[in-house]
């Protein structure tokens, strides 16, 4: 078991990010398969990170507590901004939850007092074990799953079809997609708590316009027409940085360039099972 | 039944719909025919709550319809197909279907994860129901294609289902044949027919003027956002304003819509 305790001594922190990024493919997965393209993910998670942080490093909360609220505030907020935002469609929808996420991420900035502004937090309390994270993704996968599988799930997949035919249908779009915006909400606060209390140190900027790309471009990477398609892509976009380490400057652009393929010649992203269908010749019928 | 009640609807300056009353009985077939452009899909958007009147009232079973979302119209009994196809393309044509059975699944968050038996139940419930639904519509056989591979007819024939999935009263048909070829046409005249058999009452719009005359109990015309006659097939067929606005002109336009 040696050579396991070394294996895990210098890798754990990369599958726990494995694990949390999981989490946060999934989380935006969820807006994505009700036809909503909404960037607020990242300043979620920057919610429940700093909402769980401050729990366990001011007031010496349990983290089961802590993870708790790091879920429960960014669902709140995800409620108060979905009522207006959600009316709007395709790219004013992301338009407001990008200015969203501005503005979480100067308030971060700016109240210094409280969230310790540029510098951030630090000496935040490494509670997360392996098995938190493999236990919130396993959860996580399973009511996704659930939920997928139900008249929820299939609502989602209407209103993405057809919001009109949906709603007369006796869909009720609005809740639906309020239902879609909070649960992504709520994970991608857990996300950010786990990850808060592996990281030691959390700041704004970790929560910004390039973590709500990254975890956009985890899911469409992976593909949204099924929950392996999120995890699959952050998988993918969480190791190519360390396979690619010996590009060392290059290691964006082998990035970006493996994305623009991607989306030229996989549009239903890496996981489609439909192209599986085509590729291993079985009739079209579907799983 | 359901009744309109001098019902307008402008566009800014524009009038779509003038003092337009109907009454559709239950049990009945009633159609609303009219030269393109009159007006007669805004009827429909008005009923189903897409679009809001601009004057008059829409009741059903004696409730106001106005101001209600199309959700909540749909959960009332009425459903509705549209002219412009509009299924739901990459799910299969039984999960189609059960989209609209939609207000009849009643089980909470809770026995959704726990795949209780009220969970299981309902859902078993719902694909038998679809699969009867489909049957009806002789789609069967298919239920578990995708609906994207659908032919046009099939396509209509399922929205069909779908709608009837929500177990409406009054079923709401927009041009269910416009595009069809003659024996698509006859067959889709048979089904619509069973349906009634069956106790729904439908409001159609047609351009098809024998599909029309064969089926319907009492036809409305619309011309520039008016009524312009009201009666049984055999009385709008001989009215002179009718064969004016409508019959005496457009016949050769009639594959248009």
């Amino acid at each position: 078991m040696e050579w396991f305790e070394s294996f895990w001594a210098i890798h754990s922190n990369l599958i726990l990010t494995l694990g949390t990024n999981a989490l946060l493919a999934l989380s935006i997965y969820l807006t994505l398969s009700c036809g909503l393209l909404a960037l607020a993910n990242g300043a979620f998670m920057g919610i429940g990170a700093y909402a769980a942080s401050l729990l366990t490093l001011n007031y010496d909360m349990p983290f089961s507590l802590a993870l708790l609220v790091g879920m429960a505030a960014p669902m709140l907020v995800a409620f108060v901004i979905g009522k207006p935002t959600l009316r709007l469609s395709g790219v004013y929808l992301a338009m407001a939850t990008l200015g969203f996420g501005e503005v979480v991420r100067v308030i971060l900035l700016n109240t210094e007092s409280v969230t310790g502004g540029a510098l951030g937090l630090n000496g935040i309390p490494q509670y997360t074990q392996w098995w938190h994270v493999a236990l919130a993704v396993i959860i996580a996968l399973y009511v996704l799953y659930r939920v997928k599988h139900s008249r929820i799930g299939r609502s989602f997949e209407a209103i993405k079809a057809d919001e009109t035919a949906a709603s007369l249908m006796g869909v009720d779009i609005e809740r639906t997609k309020m239902t879609a915006f909070v649960l992504g909400a709520m994970l991608a606060g857990l996300a950010g708590a786990l990850n808060a209390h592996l990281t030691f140190f959390i700041g704004p900027s970790e929560y910004g316009f390039d973590r709500g790309v990254e975890i956009l471009t985890m899911a469409v990477l992976g593909g949204t027409g099924s929950l392996a398609g999120p995890v699959v892509g952050s998988v993918i976009l969480t190791l190519l940085p360390e396979v690619l380490r010996s590009f060392a400057d290059f290691r964006l652009v082998v990035n970006g360039l493996i994305l623009v393929v991607i989306v030229l010649f996989l549009p239903q992203g890496i996981w489609d099972p439909g192209l599986f269908r085509r590729w291993f010749g079985r009739s079209g019928k579907r799983v | 039944m359901l009744v309109l009640d001098s019902v307008s609807k402008s566009f800014g300056g524009l009038h779509v719909l003038q003092d337009v009353n109907l009454s559709v009985e239950p049990g009945s077939i009633y159609g609303l025919i009219g030269p393109n452009g009159a007006g007669k899909t805004t009827v429909f958007n008005l009923i189903t709550g897409l679009l809001q009147p601009s004057g008059g009232s829409i009741t059903f079973e004696g409730a106001s319809l106005l101001d209600l979302p199309p959700h909540q119209i749909t959960q009332r009994g009425i459903a509705r197909t549209f002219q412009n196809i509009r299924i739901f393309k990459e799910m299969t044509l039984i999960e189609n279907v059960i989209v609209g059975r939609h207000r009849h699944f009643t089980y909470g968050a809770w026995s959704l994860l726990t795949r209780s038996g009220a969970f299981r139940q309902q859902e078993a419930q719902a694909r038998e129901r679809a699969l009867e639904l489909l049957a009806w519509m002789k789609l069967e056989h298919k239920a578990n294609d995708l609906a994207d591979n659908l032919s046009y007819g099939e396509q209509r024939k399922l929205e069909l289902a779908r709608a009837l999935a929500t177990e409406p009263k009054v079923l709401l048909l927009d041009e269910p044949v416009a595009g069809m070829n003659t024996s698509e046409k006859v067959d889709l005249m048979t089904e619509i027919e069973n349906i009634r058999q069956r106790g729904y009452t439908i409001f159609m719009i047609e351009h098809d003027m024998r599909f029309v005359m064969g089926l319907c109990d009492r036809i409305a015309v619309l011309n520039f956002g008016r009524i312009i006659a009201e009666g049984e097939p055999a009385d709008i067929r001989s009215n002179p304003m009718v064969i004016e606005a409508y019959l005496g002109k457009d016949d050769d336009e009639e594959v248009t819509a």
